[in-house]
This record gives C-alpha cells, sequence and structure tokens, in this order.
C-alpha cells in the first residue's frame, strides 16, 4: 500500500510562507507530479512528505496512519535526488546495501535484493565502482536502484533527470514510466519540466507560490487548464494569451473582441462574465491556422518563421505588440516582414474572467 | 590476492574492528537520545565536548585573568589571593621616563617592552624583505619550483627548541661560524654572549625559522595575478622595475599587508627560540615580554602571578589592536579585491 | 652532461643570462645551504666523539680514534702518531695523560712506556660515526622516558583534537540552531588568543582540575583548537546537503551520518589537520615547561631544554637527541610534500 494524505499543510520560515494549504490525497499505485516554475515550493513539499522536513501546520498520513511527526526513517520512503547524493567513497554496491544495513537486515537477503536491482536497472558491470568512475545515465541508474533495494512504500524523486542531457533525458523518462508500471509503487515526482510531467503523470500537480493551482489527469490540465498559469504553463510552445473585452452575454454564449480585428462567439458559461469586462482569450499555438481573412480572423505580422520541417513555428504580433505563435502543419510560409491572417479555432478557444479564472467551455 | 596483501587486509580489518565496533556501539544510546531531543538535542551533543574543553580552557583563563591581574599574593588558587584593584597595573605603568628603563618601578617589565619593540620592528622588516624576495624568485621561471619552496619551508616545521639548540651549536666559541671566520683569517667570537650579536642572531633564527611560512602566502598571492597582465606590460614595453611597482606590488598588496600583520602578532609573542638560543641574555638583551610573564609568573623566586597577569593583559591588548588592524586590512583587501 | 648543463640555465624564451637570474640562482642556493646547512651541521656533529667536539677548528665530517688492545690493559687504548725525539714517527698507545704530557706504549713492545709531549702526536682517525652519542642516552638519561612521554601527548592530543573538533565542525555546519552563529563568533574571536595571554590563569585552571603536573593537563588545553574547527567546518560545508538527507531517509541515524558519511568524505580535511596538530603539539615547549615540574613527566623539548641549559653541557648527547626529537617532524615534512602532490592527482579518481 502507499497511499499519502496531505491535509492544510503549511511551511514557514520565519515570516516567509513557503507553502499554504497544501492538501492532497496520493492513491496507492499513483505516478504524481508536482510541477511547477523554481522556488514554487514543489521540492519543499516533498521532503515534508520524505520527513526530512516538519510543516508548521496541518497533516501527513501515510497509508490512514498519522506520519508528520515520524522520522525520515519510519516513513518506509525511498527518496532519488537530484544531484543522486550517492556515497562518493562507498562503492555502488555499498550504496545501496548502506540502507538495508541500517535496518539490520540478513546479509544473504541485502545481496539477493542488490542482485535484483542491479538485474532489472541493468548496473550489475558497475556494482563495485564508485560513483566517481560512473557516468551521469549511470549514477541515476544507481541512484534509482538504492531507492528501489528499499523496497519503499513509495518513491520520491526530486527533479531526477534534470542533470541528464537531452537525449539520455528522454529515454531515461521511458524507462521511469516503464519501471513504475513494472513495480506499481507509488511515485510522487517533482519536476520543472511540464513535458516530463505530461509524459509520466497519472496526474499532475501544477503548484505557484507554495499554492496548488490545479490537480488533474495531464489532458485535462491540457484541455481544460483552470486559470492563466496553468494555462501558460502546461504545453509548448506556450498558449497564446490574448486581451479581450466582452461585448454581449448570452445564454451559454459569450461574444468578445480583441486586437487585430479579433472577434469570437465562445460557447461559455456565461455566468462569471457581463458585457464590458475585460477577459482574457487563450489558443493553443496548434489550434492556429492560416486563413484568408474574413470573419474570425486576425491579422498579423510575421516576426520570425522556424521551419522545423513536419510542421512550421510562426511567430507574429498582432496589432503591433500583442505577441502570437502559431504552428502549422506546412512549409514555406515565408520570411518575417510579412502580413498573414490567422484564424483561431474556436472549438478550441479558452476564456478566462477577470481574476484569470477559466470560464468553463460548454 | 597475494598472501602479503591479504596479511596486510587482516591485520587492517582487526586494527579497526574496536573502533568500528565503538563506533556502533555508541550509536545504540545515541538513537534514544536522538528520539528523545531530535536533532536540536544531537547538535548539543556534537558540539559538548569541544565546547566544554573550550570553555574549561580557554574560556574560563581568559575572564578570571582580569581577576588575577586585580590581586596579589604569590598563590595560584583565586580564592587565596587579596583583591588589590589596579595596583598591579599602576606598578607596572609606574615610570617617571619609559624610554628609561632605570628610572621605571619594574624595570624588567619595561626592559621586555623595549627589547620587544625592537625586536618586533626589526625582525618584521626583515622578514618582509626576506619573504617578498624569496617569494618573486620562486615565483620566476625556474627548474624544479616545488623543490626550491619545500627547501625555504623546511624550518617552519622545527620545533623552536630543535631551532634554538641547532642555532646555538653553530654560534658557540668553537661553532661552525667561527670555523668560518677562522678560514677566512678571522678570529673566533663569543657571538652570544655579546649584547648586540645576540640581538642579532635573536632576529636572524626567528626569521630563519618563520620565513618560509610567510612565502607561501606571498607565493600564492603572486600566483593568483593573472599572467596576461605581465604579457600586458610586456607588449607595452614596460621596464621590470616598473612592473615590480607598478603591477606586482599593488596586486600582491593584500597578501603583503596580512603577511605584515601576521608577522607582527606573532613577533610580540617571540618565546621560545630565543629562550632557547640565549636564555634571555646576556644580561636582559634578550629578554622579551613572554619570558618577562613566564619568569614572573612562575619561574622566578619572586612570582607575583598577579603581575604576571596584568602583563599579559596589557600584552592581550596589543594584540586584539594588532588583530583588528588585520580584520579591517582583510576586509580592505577584499573591497579592493572586488572593486577589480 | 651538457643537456644537464643546458637543463640548469635554461631560462625564458631561450635568451642569455641575465643579471636576475644570476641573482636568483645564488639566493636559491645559498637559502640551500643556509636552510638545510644548520641542520646537516648537527646531523654531522651528533655523530663526533667529546673530544672532537671540543676541537677548535672543528672538522667537517665526523672521525673516530682507533683503539687497540694492548696486553697488560684491560680497556683497549687510543692510538696515536707520535714523532719521537730522534725524528722517526711511530703508532703508539696512550696509556694516560698528566697535564700536557702523556705515557705511551709501543702497542708490540708494551712494557717500555715513553712520555711525550702531546704536541707532538696526531690520533690515528679515520671517518666513523659514534654512535654511543645515540645509544647512551638511552641508557644513562631519561631519554626514552621523554620520547614516550612525547610521542604519547602527541598521539593522544592528535586523536582527541581530530574527534572532538570533527563533531564540533559537523554541528556547526550541518544543523540549524539557536545560538549556533554566537558559537562560531566565540570560536573564531579566540582564534588569536595565544598561550601567552592566558599563561597564569589556564595554570591555575589546571591545577584546580587536578591535572597539574600530569600529562593530560598537557594534552586536554590544547585539543580544543578554533584553528582545527574553523578548517573543518569550511571543509564541512561543501558536502553536500542532500548526501545528509539521502542518509537519512536510508535509515541513518545522526551519529552514523556523521561517523559513516561526512568524517570518511572530510578525510583530506582531516589529514591536514592530523598533520599539523602533530607538529604543534609535538613541538611544544613552554605549556609543557610550566605544566610539568616533575622530571620524569618531561616532553622531548622540555628534557632536551633541561640538558642543554645545564652548567656541564654535554653536547655530544644533546646533538644526538636533537637529531632524534627532528626526526618526526622530517618525517612529515617529506611525508607532506608527497601528500600534496597525490592529493592534487588522487582528485582525478575520487
Amino acid at each position: 500500500m502507499g497511499r499519502i494524505t496531505l491535509t492544510s499543510i503549511d511551511r514557514a520560515y520565519g515570516k516567509m510562507k513557503i507553502l499554504h494549504d497544501i492538501n492532497l490525497d496520493v492513491a496507492d499505485g499513483e505516478m504524481l507530479v508536482l510541477v511547477g516554475p523554481s522556488g514554487c515550493g514543489k521540492s519543499t513539499l516533498l521532503r515534508l512528505i520524505a520527513g526530512l522536513d516538519r510543516p508548521t501546520g496541518g497533516r501527513i498520513e501515510i497509508d490512514g496512519v498519522d506520519a508528520t511527526d515520524v522520522s525520515a526513517a519510519q516513513r518506509g520512503l525511498a527518496m532519488v535526488f537530484q544531484s543522486y547524493a550517492l556515497y562518493p567513497h562507498m562503492s555502488v554496491r555499498q550504496n545501496l546495501a548502506f540502507g538495508l544495513e541500517n535496518i539490520r537486515m540478513a546479509k544473504a537477503e541485502i545481496d539477493a535484493r542488490i542482485a535484483e536491482a542491479a538485474r532489472m536497472l541493468e548496473i550489475a558491470p558497475y556494482l563495485d565502482r564508485r560513483p566517481g568512475q560512473l557516468s551521469g545515465g549511470q549514477k541515476q541508474r544507481v541512484a534509482i536502484g538504492r531507492a528501489v533495494v528499499r523496497n519503499p512504500t513509495a518513491f520520491l524523486l526530486d527533479e531526477p533527470l534534470s542533470n541528464l542531457d537531452a537525449e539520455l533525458r528522454i529515454s531515461t523518462r521511458a524507462e521511469l514510466a516503464a519501471l513504475h508500471k513494472r513495480l506499481a509503487t507509488t511515485m510522487i515526482y517533482v519536476t520543472h519540466d511540464q513535458v516530463e510531467a505530461m509524459t509520466l503523470a497519472d496526474r499532475i500537480v501544477v503548484m505557484r507560490s507554495g499554492r496548488i493551482e490545479q490537480i488533474g489527469r495531464p489532458l485535462d490540465l491540457y484541455n481544460a487548464p483552470a486559470n492563466l498559469f496553468v494555462a501558460g504553463f502546461i504545453g509548448a510552445p506556450r498558449m497564446n494569451l490574448l486581451p479581450v473585452k466582452v461585448l454581449s452575454v448570452a445564454v451559454n454564449e459569450v461574444a468578445v473582441e480583441g486586437p487585430g480585428g479579433l472577434s469570437a462567439v465562445i460557447a461559455a458559461n456565461s455566468a462569471a462574465l457581463k458585457p464590458g469586462d475585460e477577459a482574457t482569450l487563450g489558443i493553443r499555438p496548434h489550434d492556429v491556422d492560416l486563413s484568408a481573412g474574413g470573419p474570425g480572423s486576425v491579422e498579423a505580422r510575421v516576426t520570425l518563421v522556424e521551419a522545423l520541417g513536419p510542421e512550421t513555428v510562426v511567430h507574429a504580433t498582432i496589432a503591433g505588440d500583442e505577441k502570437m505563435v502559431a504552428v502549422l502543419n506546412q512549409q514555406g510560409i515565408g520570411a518575417g516582414g510579412k502580413q498573414i491572417s490567422l484564424r483561431l479555432n474556436p472549438e478550441r478557444m479558452h476564456l478566462f474572467d477577470t481574476a484569470g479564472l477559466r470560464v468553463s467551455i460548454i | 590476492m597475494s598472501a602479503a596483501a591479504t596479511l596486510k587486509a587482516w591485520v587492517g580489518a582487526a586494527l579497526a574492528a574496536p573502533v568500528v565496533w565503538l563506533a556502533s556501539a555508541v550509536n545504540v544510546p545515541l538513537k534514544s537520545w536522538q528520539r528523545a531531543t531530535g536533532t536540536g538535542g544531537m547538535a548539543a551533543f556534537f558540539l559538548a565536548p569541544n565546547m566544554a574543553i573550550f570553555g574549561i580552557f580557554v574560556l574560563v583563563p581568559l575572564v578570571i585573568n582580569f581577576f588575577y591581574s586585580a590581586t596579589s599574593g604569590t598563590a595560584y588558587f583565586l580564592q587565596d589571593r587579596s583583591y588589590v584593584g589596579l595596583e598591579q597595573y599602576q606598578r607596572l605603568l609606574d615610570c617617571s621616563n619609559y624610554l628609561d628603563t632605570a628610572t621605571c618601578r619594574e624595570d624588567l617589565f619595561w626592559k621586555a617592552v623595549h627589547n620587544t619593540g625592537l625586536f618586533v620592528v626589526v625582525q618584521v622588516a626583515l622578514m618582509t624583505v626576506v619573504s617578498v624576495v624569496t617569494a618573486l624568485i620562486l615565483n620566476r621561471e625556474i627548474a624544479g619550483r616545488s623543490f626550491w619552496r619545500a627547501v625555504f619551508f623546511f624550518p617552519v616545521l622545527l620545533s623552536p627548541v630543535v631551532t634554538g639548540l641547532i642555532w646555538r651549536w653553530i654560534l658557540q666559541r668553537q661553532g661552525l661560524l667561527n670555523l668560518i671566520v677562522h678560514d677566512m683569517g678571522g678570529e673566533p667570537y663569543n657571538w652570544l654572549t655579546d649584547r648586540f650579536w645576540a640581538f642579532t642572531a635573536a632576529v636572524s633564527v626567528s626569521v630563519w625559522a618563520h620565513m618560509g611560512f610567510y612565502t607561501l602566502i606571498l607565493l600564492a598571492g603572486l600566483q593568483a595575478i593573472p599572467r596576461d597582465l605581465y604579457e600586458a606590460a610586456e607588449m607595452d614595453g614596460t621596464r621590470p622595475a616598473r612592473v615590480f611597482w607598478r603591477i606586482t606590488l599593488p596586486l600582491l598588496m593584500p597578501n603583503l599587508l596580512v603577511v605584515i600583520v601576521l608577522a607582527l602578532i606573532r613577533a610580540v609573542q617571540i618565546f621560545d627560540e630565543v629562550y632557547v638560543l640565549t636564555g634571555g641574555g646576556p644580561g636582559t638583551s634578550n629578554l622579551y615580554l613572554t619570558q618577562y610573564i613566564y619568569e614572573i609568573g612562575f619561574a622566578s623566586l619572586l612570582r607575583n602571578p598577579g603581575l604576571a597577569s596584568a602583563a599579559s593583559i596589557l600584552m592581550g591588548l596589543v594584540l586584539v589592536v594588532l588583530t583588528l588592524l588585520q580584520l579591517q586590512v582583510g576586509r580592505r583587501g577584499e573591497r579592493k579585491g572586488a572593486r577589480q | 652532461m651538457t643537456g644537464v648543463a643546458t637543463f640548469l640555465t635554461r631560462r625564458r624564451g631561450g635568451r642569455g643570462w641575465h643579471w636576475t637570474d644570476v641573482v636568483s640562482w645564488l639566493w636559491l642556493i645559498g637559502g640551500l645551504v643556509i636552510m638545510f646547512g644548520p641542520a646537516v651541521w648537527l646531523v654531522g656533529s651528533s655523530f663526533k666523539t667529546p673530544a672532537q667536539l671540543a676541537e677548535f677548528p672543528p672538522t667537517i665530517l665526523p672521525y673516530v680514534g682507533q683503539q687497540t688492545s694492548v696486553e697488560g690493559h684491560d680497556k683497549p687504548l687510543t692510538l696515536y702518531r707520535v714523532k719521537l725525539p730522534d725524528g722517526s714517527t711511530k703508532i703508539m698507545a696512550e696509556i694516560r695523560r698528566i697535564g700536557i704530557v702523556a705515557q705511551m706504549v709501543d702497542p708490540k713492545a708494551p712494557k717500555d712506556i715513553v712520555k711525550i709531549n702531546i704536541a707532538d702526536r696526531q690520533p690515528v682517525r679515520e671517518i666513523g660515526f659514534e654512535t654511543g652519542n645515540y645509544t647512551e642516552p638511552f641508557v644513562h638519561f631519561d631519554f626514552l622516558r621523554y620520547l614516550r612521554n612525547s610521542v604519547f601527548v602527541t598521539a593522544m592530543a592528535t586523536l582527541i583534537t581530530l574527534l572532538t573538533n570533527s563533531m564540533a565542525a559537523f554541528a556547526l555546519s550541518k544543523y540549524k540552531f539557536r545560538g549556533r552563529d554566537f558559537t562560531m563568533l566565540l570560536i573564531v574571536g579566540t582564534l588569536m588568543v595565544p598561550l601567552s595571554v592566558i599563561l597564569v590563569p589556564l595554570y591555575s585552571v589546571v591545577s584546580a582540575v587536578g591535572l597539574l603536573d600530569s600529562l593530560w593537563g598537557v594534552i586536554l588545553p590544547t585539543v580544543a583548537t578554533p584553528t582545527g574547527v574553523f578548517l573543518l567546518r569550511q571543509y564541512m560545508l561543501t558536502i553536500p546537503d542532500e548526501l545528509l538527507d539521502a542518509a537519512r531517509m536510508d535509515n541513518a541515524s545522526e551519529w552514523q551520518i556523521y561517523w559513516r558519511i561526512v568524517l570518511p568524505l572530510a578525510a583530506p580535511a582531516l589529514a591536514v589537520l592530523a598533520i599539523f596538530s602533530v607538529v604543534w603539539r609535538w613541538n611544544d615547549f613552554l605549556w609543557p615547561l610550566v605544566v610539568l615540574s616533575r622530571k620524569e613527566l618531561y616532553t622531548l623539548q622540555v628534557g632536551l631544554n633541561t640538558y642543554a641549559g645545564q652548567l656541564n653541557v654535554q653536547w655530544h648527547f644533546i646533538l644526538a637527541m636533537t637529531v632524534v626529537t627532528m626526526i618526526p617532524v622530517v618525517l612529515v615534512f617529506v611525508f607532506l610534500q608527497r601528500y600534496i602532490t597525490s592529493g592534487i592527482a588522487g582528485t582525478g579518481l575520487k
């Protein structure tokens, strides 16, 4: 079992509040990814769960048992650190054995577990090397191995891929996903990289300034971001956000107008808006297309064209200062300086009210 | 594995076993202490031995020194001594002419002050010049630099007693120095019984013993000066002397000041090697402050711990001033470094 | 040979000799002579006999007089090359000497005793080492005892220094607690308090805790070195906190973290402190001089100073004992050089 429940967790350092009222329920076997910009408190939250730090308020339960004041060692969790934190003066084998020796496990059992983990992670050839003699990817595997041999209730992973180069990061990511599937153990994974979050997570927790902005399945977050922050954070390239003015509000229909001749009628819950409100219209770059002009289009001026081959990323400005990015499935867009018309897919539009909260789309 | 290696490993394990066993035995009670007190209690545990020793043998003496200096008598226990206020200080400072030790009530103290003052000035000046020259030469592209650096560092490690005895042996009547003098056609001389030469010997021997330390500091400073500055100066056709005065010396200044202040602090406390070399003589010509404190405090028949205490506090004040000067110098050096 | 010459005379850019090169090499060679010369002279002198030490001008190398056993005399007699009144020279043995006249005998004709003016003879001798200077003090003096005391003081003080300083440095670098900055300030503030400033009160404290005239009285006041705490703390700050967290997750207690993680990783700094501590404690003079009054407790430095301060200075023994006192420091000197270079090479491996 590996169910972890956080109830109104606060953490403050002196007057500085790092975490505000965090409530979270991690299901057994789930891969939960905490994502957010640096300094958002995600690593602090992980350390609170690990028991390396204590909350100033709230309650942490592991499998229904209050663990708030239980020490890190007794919680039965294992952690993979950003820097791997392998003991440099011990061989790989000793690194794996250290935690098991500390709980006075029998030697034969330790050897069996190390052999199993080494086979699974393919680190058997370097068991007698020191961490300093390993490459980044090998160190990463050993760090995971050190967690695996513990057979923990849950794995806590703190940006485990951030010290790897791009190529290795992608392959290790896939391996991590496979490992999770195989072990079926709860994993709480901290990253600032939304791609990692999208690819790995069962559920994503987006955090900002010590608060949870949204919790949900990856595609739910992508398709229905709860607020402007999540909208901007999830998805690459970022969602285009345009300031619009609410023209009229009818039942489940909101008409807005914006820069560059933009006007749209969005099928949205209109209760939160009234005519004259400043709102924000969001459209993902993949939901923008070239058009011949006319209603539903905006006039834009191309500033940069990045031809990637299968698709072309067009950076443009609308009405002089609003930036707009479009990802087009065609080549030969031309060069900067050109005037183009862009059509925003009305079915894929997002609308955010004055406070930046999502207006639900019908 | 060879038999010898096996044996070595086996002996190593056997030697380490008690230490390892002790460390794990300590772990058991500590774990409960850790559970009871948390990490804060563990911090206290780790600090305790050092701070206890530090408190008893450094802090307590530092504080009660002031009480000592305000008491008189020959007893060492504070409760057996009588309070006299500032009398010891008055006695030390009772002088009608500070430049003439004969007019002072504690003429020995003032003799020691004068000697120490002269020693500090001459020794620090000589030390600085010798160390700077050596460091400059070691910083040149010479073959075997680390060997030469080691050569000058060697005496730093010698004990003051060994240093004193080595030089006493060389400077004595049938010594090496007189052999050289003899071979050059001169008359052998009893160097250490002459006031002037005994003082010169004290200064030279202490420079000999400690210059390697300061040379290392200066050499580190010199090697931190970027090479391209010299190359730029060479491109500009700057004369070597000008390179030294305008580039090397200003950039070396932070290290040089540290060296001077450190040498000052050490020179004020000069004792062991000169004591072994000359015993403070001939007469009182090599009597310095630390020896005065030692003799008045312990060795002399007319011992007066209160007076020694007062003298040590006066010396401590000088050292505090010098230490503050050093901090100031260090900070200025940092600021200068930050600006560049 | 020319290769060596060009190597030694090589200089920047391969141009000719500048006057500064000449000065540099003179300085270095002079430095070599002045820095090592006295120690070499000491070692050479330590192998000379008392008679040779009293000679002037002294010889550079130690010589040993030749002796022979002569019939009718229990002890071996010293041989001399004697200029006889008839102008011939002959090798004879000395029986006894009275003033400037020596009674001598030809070893081949032990009955005929001849009186010779000592100006007319030269000892027969060859280069040799008077090793008795080294073996005698062990037997007839308390030298062995002093040596044992010094080794005990140095070893104990260094061990305790390493243990207590590293524990304190661990607490000061890896824990956050109230009063940490104050503690650090206190330690750094006393970095510059020399022994001579607290000599008298320290003596009374040591006597109050009953450690006067005991080797522990020499050891304990020296072990809480602020320098050691400072040095180790600076080093431990470079050990990442994540390692400690990893160990905590691995069920390690705080003591295990100190003992199994931090201490091994601080080994380079510990080695430096150990080397310093050995040299400091071995060389300590003033404090043992004050604390120890019973002769059998003297350390080498104090014992040596006492011998050298006697009215009848037995230089042949003192020189030999000085050499022995110097040996550990010379070993550290050699070892330290190797340690520094291998330390740099070792960082690539570890």
